[in-house]
């Protein structure tokens, strides 16, 4: 997760795979900036 | 006591003209990048009616193949045809655009939509032959008009044109001069949802039996939305359609829940009967012009036809229980809630688990789930994977962590309790409704006892709510509850008497035995 480490992010979540919130709930001890968040339907 | 599934109808509608000319994907394409070299190579990833129509998914779709048949076929499906595949099969039909056009005619009740003279002289006989246009509906074509009148409305007067094999044929106009929700685009939407509906009412009508002035309440579950600009999603398409179908004592009224919408139509439905509010109530829902052609880069990306190409439309007929056909349980309802959260863990957790735990019963008690339908042959290609598999691996890995299979069973779990997906990516069309139908022959037949319907919705593209949606419900042999519910019979009378009477001899003869020892 360094990796992500002071970047700003965006996200894009699938409705079938893995929404939005669920990965924005995944980064949220990092020092990154979610400035987008969504979850799309592709189907 | 629960109502029942008595009937189902599944339409589909081959619109080519309409994928080049009104689904979202290419519209958007047409404003922001109008030379593309998609547009220009989309008309050569056509398909014509009979491929369409031999079409395994569709085949499918309208009860011409099982989904047994279906899976023992190989993917991907569209290079191989089905032999001698027919426009009508056991649940509806495949119709062509060009009677299609004329129904979205008779479907007008505004003045609204205008086709050529030539247009409807030549198709007006195939569409009489139809058989399930009745003279009421047929009444209602008009003759057609001028091809100048056409296009100066199309050209000049904001009409959405209506084309047949390439050539501009009809338009619909406007309906308002400045009302964006009534633009001729808009009012093309929702005929075309409607017509469609109407087509899956009068297969539902013909599947079922009965005299449509039976019906009570309509319930419809598309996605689109009618109004005006005080009441952009007003409604009513259920009534609209129930008009047209015929359905003179129903009333009705919309639902709206994204992809989810059908299950929770179904669940409203079988609610409305059990509690004696209705006896006869039907779901349905025509299909989506937006969606046409809607993963159509991918397609041509990878030389592929363009698949998206068919309306989609259902309908369900729920009734009071008569001993015979499945109950829908409703005491089996799975529901994400508000506080659910939105991990795949936790939407199928209460989709499934939840429900199943509530009454004492397992993942494994259920014979098949139908979650999401779409036809892989259509998601594969654009990056989105197999989506009916990707459910049911998610249902399975709930089974193994709930400790009902083992990790090594996933596989055999997801073979003897899912499917292949074979809706067309219509939005609400896959999300569990297709099954509905081979569900309760399934059932009736005794190949299964249950099934899980599986609804799920995207509430978060209309930018209200982050939040997802999903309602589950189960579908159930008959038990006869009605018949035990009303009383004892005099056979089992009898049959208690009897028992109670060789439990009075045993323990005399207990009682005997014990004074010998």
């Amino acid at each position: 997760m360094s990796l992500l480490k002071d970047k700003k992010l965006i996200i894009i979540g699938d409705r079938d795979g893995i929404p939005a919130p669920a990965i924005e709930e995944c980064l949220k001890d990092i020092d990154a900036q979610v400035v987008f968040s969504s979850t799309e339907c592709f189907v | 006591m629960n109502s029942v599934l008595a009937a189902t109808s599944y339409v589909l509608v081959h619109v080519p003209d309409m994928v080049l000319h009104n689904g979202s994907t290419q519209t958007t394409e047409r404003t922001v990048n109008p030379g593309s070299a998609y547009l220009e190579a989309l008309p050569k990833h056509i398909r014509s009616y009979e491929q369409a129509l031999s079409y395994a998914p569709n085949q499918t779709y309208i009860g011409g193949l099982t989904p047994q048949q279906l899976s023992q076929r190989e993917q991907p499906w569209y290079p191989q045809p089905v032999e001698g595949a027919d426009r009508f099969a056991r649940y509806g039909e495949i119709m062509p655009q060009d009677e299609f056009l004329l129904l979205l005619q008779i479907c007008d009740v505004f003045d609204l939509v205008f086709l050529s003279r030539d247009f409807v002289t030549h198709t007006r006989a195939a569409l009489a032959q139809h058989p399930l246009m009745n003279q009421d509906i047929l009444a209602r074509l008009k003759e057609g008009v001028d091809d100048e009148q056409i296009t100066n409305f199309v050209n000049n007067e904001h009409a959405e044109g209506l084309y047949h094999k390439g050539q501009l044929v009809g338009y619909i106009k406007r309906a308002h001069d400045v009302d964006v929700n009534l633009t001729a685009h808009v009012v093309h939407e929702n005929l075309v949802s409607k017509a469609s509906s109407v087509l899956s009412l009068l297969h539902l009508i013909h599947n079922s039996g009965l005299n449509p002035e039976e019906i009570d309440y309509v319930i419809d579950c598309s996605e689109e939305a009618c109004g005006d600009m005080n009441q952009r999603g007003g409604g009513n398409f259920a009534k609209a359609a129930a008009e047209i179908a015929g359905l003179k004592n129903a009333t009705g009224s919309d639902m709206r829940a994204f992809c989810a919408a059908p299950a929770h139509a179904l669940v409203t439905a079988a609610s409305l009967v059990k509690a004696g509010t209705f006896k006869k109530v039907v779901v349905t829902s025509g299909g989506s012009t937006a969606k046409l052609g809607m993963n159509g880069k991918d397609h041509v990306k990878k030389d592929m036809p363009v698949l998206e190409d068919v309306l989609g439309g259902f309908a369900a007929l729920i009734c009071e229980n008569d001993g015979v056909n499945p109950e829908i349980d409703l005491n089996l309802i799975g529901r994400h809630m508000v506080g659910t959260g939105s991990s795949p863990q936790a939407v199928i957790t209460s989709l499934v688990l939840s429900p199943l735990e509530k009454a004492g019963m397992k993942i494994v008690d259920i014979d098949k789930f139908a979650a999401e339908m779409q036809n892989p042959d259509v998601t594969k290609p654009a990056g989105a994977g197999d989506v009916p598999q990707a459910n049911f691996k998610m249902i399975a890995a709930l089974a193994v962590k709930s400790g009902e299979i083992e990790r090594g069973e996933l596989n055999d779990f997801i073979q003897r309790h899912g499917m292949p997906g074979w809706a067309p990516t219509q939005g609400h069309i896959p999300s569990g409704a297709p099954y509905l139908g081979f569900a309760r022959q399934d059932i009736l037949d005794g190949t299964i006892n249950n099934a899980m319907i599986i609804g799920k919705g995207s509430l978060f593209l209309g930018r209200m709510t982050n939040l997802f949606d999903g309602i589950s419900f189960v579908m159930r042999a008959n038990r006869g509850q009605d018949k035990r519910e009303q009383g004892i019979s005099r056979h089992e009378v009898r049959g208690l008497i009897a028992e109670a009477l060789r439990s009075f001899a045993g323990s005399l003869g207990d009682q005997a035995g014990g004074s010998h020892a």
